[in-house]
Parts: C-alpha cells; sequence; structure tokens
C-alpha cells in the first residue's frame, strides 16, 4: 500500500449558494437597523434636547447650568471618591485571594466562586435592606452618621464588584504560570509582599484595569444603595435632578453616558491583543 | 504505625491568604442576607415561625410578584429573541467586522446603562413631550391617546430593553462563534438546506445557551429597581419597589412580611443563576 505524499485536493471553502447568502445578508441589515434605532433614537432624542435649553436657537445651554448646579461636582466628586475606594478595596481583597486559592487552595475555588457570585443572587435592594437591619442598631451600629454610612456604602460597592473583580483576575491567573513564577521568586529570596507586588500585580495589570473600569461604571451612578443610606452621591442627585429641572437632565444623562462609554471603551482598549515584535 | 501517612492536620497558616475574603463577604454580603432570613422567620414575639412566608399570600405582594415576574419573562424572552437575532445578524450575517465590533462595544456600554439615565433618556424620547412622541404628534398621532404611556407597564418594559437586548448579544455571540463550520459542511454533504441545518443542528445546540441566557436576562429583570425608580417613582408595583417600600416605611404593616419578600426575591435569583449555570455548563459540552 502506497501512502499518497501529495496532499488531497483541499475543497476550497463552501460558501452558500449566492442567492443564500443575499437573502441572510438582507435579513441581517434589517435586524441590525432596527437594533441601532431602537438604541440611538432615545440617545439622539436626550442630545437634542439637550441642546434646546435656549429659546429658539441651539445650543450648550444646559450643559452650562448643570456644571454650575451647586450639587453637581460634589456629588460627582463624592462618587468618584467612593468608587475609587471600593475599587482599591476589592483589589485588595479579591487579588491575595484568587492568587492564594490558584496556588494552595484550589479545593476552596469553588466555594470562592459560589460567593463572589452572590452580588447576582441577593439584588441591590435586598442587600441593602439587609446592611441597614444589620447595621442600624448596637452592637454594630454605622448607619448613625453621615460618614459611617459612608463607609458601609463603600463596603457595599467593594462586594457588588466581586463578580467581575474575580473573574477578571482569575482568568488573568490563568493565564500565567502562578507556581513557577512565584517559586522563581522565592528562590530568589522574595518574601510574600514582594511576590505580590512585584511579581504578580504587574503581570495582572490589564485584568485589574478592565475590573477596575467595569466597576467605576457600575458604581459611579448607583442609585439604590446610596438612595436608602441616605447619601448625597451621584445617583441620588441625578434622580433628584430630573424631578426638579427640564433641561439639565438632558445634559446629565448625555454625560452619564459618556462615563459609561468611556470606561467600556478603556477595557476594549486595554484588554486588545497587543501586537508583539 | 510508623509508616502510614500522618492525617493532615488543620493549619491556620493555610488559610491566612483567604480569611481577609471570607471576612469581608461574611460582614457585607452574607451577613446582611442571613439577618433577612432570620427576621422572616421570627414572629412579632420572638419565636421562630412559618407565619410570615404564610403572609406571602397578601394581595399586595402578589400583585407586585405577578407584576415582576410577567414584566422579567415579557422583557427575557423579547429582548432573548431580538438580542439572538442581533447576534446572528452580527456574527454569520455577513456584516462584517466593524459592524460587529462597534455592536459589542455599545453593548457592553448599553448593558451598564441603566437607572437615571437611562430613564431620563427615554422621558425625552417617548415621555409626554418627548422628541418622538412630539413628531408623532406632528405626523398627527397622539401617542398618549392611543392608550400608551411610557410610565406603565409596557412603557417599563420596553425601557428594559435597552440594557436586556445587549447582555442577550454579548452572552450569545461566544456561543454563535462556536458553531463549527465543520457541522454546516456535513450538513450541505448530506444535502441539507440551510433551514434543515439551522432545524436539526445548530438550533439544538444552540437551544441550552439561549434558554440559559433568557433565565439570566429574567433575572436581570427582576431584580432591577433603580431603572424602575427613577421611571415610575413607585406608581407600578414590583417586587424590588415594595422592598424599597418596605424600608423606607413598613407600608405591608407587617416588618415580618417584608423581610419574607426580600426572601423570596432571593429564592427566585438564586433559582435563575442555577438553572443559568446548568444549562450553560450543557451547551459547553459542544460549544465550548
Amino acid at each position: 500500500m502506497t501512502i499518497s505524499t501529495t496532499p488531497l485536493p483541499v475543497a476550497t471553502e463552501t460558501e452558500a449558494p449566492p442567492a443564500a447568502a443575499k437573502a441572510s445578508r438582507f435579513w441581517a441589515w434589517i435586524i441590525f437597523t432596527i437594533g441601532a434605532l431602537y438604541f440611538l433614537v432615545p440617545l439622539g432624542a436626550t442630545f437634542w434636547w439637550s441642546l434646546r435649553a435656549t429659546a429658539g436657537t441651539l445650543g450648550f445651554e444646559a450643559y452650562r447650568r448643570l456644571f454650575e448646579d451647586s450639587n453637581f461636582w460634589p456629588s460627582f466628586t463624592e462618587s468618584v471618591v467612593n468608587a475609587i475606594a471600593a475599587i482599591l478595596l476589592s483589589l485588595l481583597i479579591i487579588v491575595p485571594t484568587a492568587y492564594w486559592v490558584t496556588l494552595k487552595l484550589p479545593k476552596l475555588r469553588p466555594v470562592v466562586e459560589f460567593i463572589t457570585l452572590l452580588p447576582f443572587v441577593i439584588p441591590a435592594v435586598v442587600l441593602v435592606f439587609g446592611l441597614i437591619r444589620l447595621y442600624g442598631r448596637p452592637p454594630l451600629l454605622l448607619t448613625a452618621t453621615y460618614d459611617s454610612s459612608r463607609v458601609l456604602l463603600v463596603c457595599a460597592y467593594a462586594t457588588l464588584s466581586f463578580p467581575y473583580m474575580f473573574r477578571s483576575v482569575d482568568n488573568g491567573l490563568r493565564a500565567m504560570d502562578v507556581r513557577s513564577l512565584t517559586e522563581a521568586a522565592q528562590s530568589l529570596g522574595a518574601g510574600w509582599p514582594t511576590i505580590l507586588r512585584r511579581v504578580i500585580f504587574p503581570n495582572l495589570r490589564v485584568a485589574l484595569l478592565s475590573g477596575a473600569l467595569l466597576t467605576f461604571a457600575i458604581v459611579i451612578g448607583e442609585l439604590t444603595i446610596a438612595l436608602f443610606m441616605a447619601q448625597q452621591t451621584f445617583g441620588p442627585y441625578m434622580a433628584n435632578l430630573t424631578r426638579s429641572k427640564v433641561y439639565e437632565p438632558s445634559a446629565m444623562a448625555i454625560v452619564a453616558f459618556a462615563i459609561t462609554w468611556a470606561a467600556m471603551g478603556m477595557i476594549a482598549l486595554v484588554t486588545r491583543p497587543r501586537k508583539r515584535g | 504505625m510508623g509508616g502510614a501517612p500522618r492525617p493532615p492536620r488543620f493549619r491556620f497558616g493555610r488559610y491566612l491568604g483567604v480569611v481577609p475574603f471570607f471576612v469581608f463577604s461574611g460582614l457585607f454580603l452574607i451577613g446582611p442576607a442571613l439577618i433577612l432570613a432570620y427576621r422572616s422567620l421570627e414572629s412579632p414575639d420572638g419565636t421562630l415561625t412559618l407565619d410570615n412566608y404564610r403572609a406571602l399570600t397578601d394581595a399586595n405582594v402578589l400583585a407586585a410578584y405577578g407584576m415582576s415576574i410577567r414584566l422579567s419573562l415579557l422583557t427575557a424572552v423579547v429582548g432573548g429573541v431580538f438580542g439572538f437575532l442581533l447576534a446572528w445578524a452580527v456574527s454569520l450575517g455577513g456584516l462584517g467586522r466593524s459592524t460587529r465590533s462597534g455592536l459589542t462595544t455599545f453593548s457592553g456600554v448599553a448593558s451598564n446603562f441603566a437607572g437615571v439615565p437611562l430613564a431620563a433618556a427615554f422621558v425625552f424620547t417617548l415621555g409626554r413631550v418627548g422628541v418622538v412622541t412630539d413628531l408623532l404628534a406632528w405626523m398627527g398621532v397622539d401617542l398618549y391617546d392611543t392608550g400608551f404611556s411610557l410610565y406603565s407597564f409596557w412603557g417599563l418594559a420596553f425601557v428594559y430593553l435597552f440594557f436586556q437586548f445587549p447582555l442577550m448579544l454579548l452572552v450569545m455571540l461566544p456561543a454563535l462563534d462556536g458553531l463549527k463550520q465543520d457541522w454546516r459542511e456535513a450538513a450541505e454533504n448530506l444535502g441539507a438546506t440551510p433551514g434543515q441545518y439551522w432545524r436539526r443542528v445548530a438550533f439544538p445546540v444552540l437551544l441550552p445557551s439561549i434558554l440559559g441566557t433568557m433565565i439570566l436576562l429574567f433575572g436581570n429583570a427582576f431584580g432591577a429597581h433603580a431603572t424602575a425608580y427613577a421611571l415610575t417613582g413607585g406608581s407600578i408595583p414590583l417586587a424590588t419597589l415594595l422592598i424599597g417600600q418596605q424600608i423606607s416605611g413598613d407600608v405591608l404593616n407587617n416588618p415580618g412580611l417584608g423581610y419574607a419578600v426580600a426572601m423570596g426575591m432571593v429564592f427566585i435569583m438564586a433559582l435563575c443563576i442555577l438553572i443559568y449555570s446548568v444549562l450553560q455548563r450543557r451547551s459547553e459540552r459542544w460549544l465550548g
């Protein structure tokens, strides 16, 4: 029996018959157009409305008024600070945990995974209900003052980020050889803090950044938890604005959309596969 | 005895790295849920009881749960079907790479664009003085005369779709990418029409994933509070809004019942996530 060394002629990729491909492309465009209209019309209408604050002309008056509103910047900066605090807290908890579970306690992984998914199971309004009942009276009184409630809010936001942060970090850790890197660092005399700070963190930069940005996008305009904890953050501020003003809320919605867009755009940017060479 | 392996001792040091995680989750995630669970089982005089769960048949509670379930079901099915079609259009429909990456990025934004700004955007579009409402009036159609209202069940459902489609799209795209070209070729070589290929091969393979993601959408809508609060302020009875009102003041005139309503939500959400993960695992057998 002779084995032919010449490769068999490979069938060129069988395309669907032109007519069928044309028909499916036609339907694809119809569906895409309906989707695009559904998404873009509300944004376009809101933008259009935001330009009409001065009677008779189009202009950015609504944005000027929004940015000059005495409560805009304080509530916005407060939310930014809360978001950053929640991100740092979440990183500080999730990175060592994911690292430890990968390296030393793989048996614990399902338990940790389950807990990080709990924010999907416990809706925000139920979580804040429980937090208020748990921390609303001694011995764990935390809702007594504005600042202690704010600490509670940041902790709640950190837990909200767990599903995204854990998954992101876990994927990042799987992509590198944690064990060899750790052993190499240990053999060079590095202690645990040094290993985490100089070896693990730098290798996780992309995972950490995308987890952080997603958390930021979710937390920055969060309404439910902040509302019931009587916090004067960006979410409750926006809710008030829609009740008290006519044109400013449209500018606000556009600004909020731009913030979400910026966070998501940056995620796409940092996670884009980098060309080597 | 000397050669027998020693039973592993529990050494605290081994668990040191995960202690902060468990303590923190216990304090701010599990603890709050447990206290609600405990209170839901407590009678006014402090004894254990199931009375609060029996009281779930209260008319207000049933109305809120019913409305939440109908809203979630409707937006999960409509969002699921259309989201799937959209995913198909940009992956296999031949619309090109840039359309696809544009829509994916946009979906990432839209699926996270919920709450006050989303409600506001739709008010400016389809509210009483919204741009589209105006436009229709100019064309001679009074939208609010036809019985439509943005602040009703249907209006809210229409708004929810803004974060439901994109989530479906984002979860379904990888599943559609997982359909192997070989299957299609094999089906064609055996003489199958594209319709037969979809009905007999592609669709059955995708079905667990489609159903699972629709259940995920159900949970996504069921737990949503901010958008409904911002749009209706509570004029529509929804489970999340009812819990919110129960936090601010005991609207049910029965604190225990409020806890039971909250636990009922957790139970339904847990069921959704469970079914989703089972179906997702099933679909990975083919599409993984």
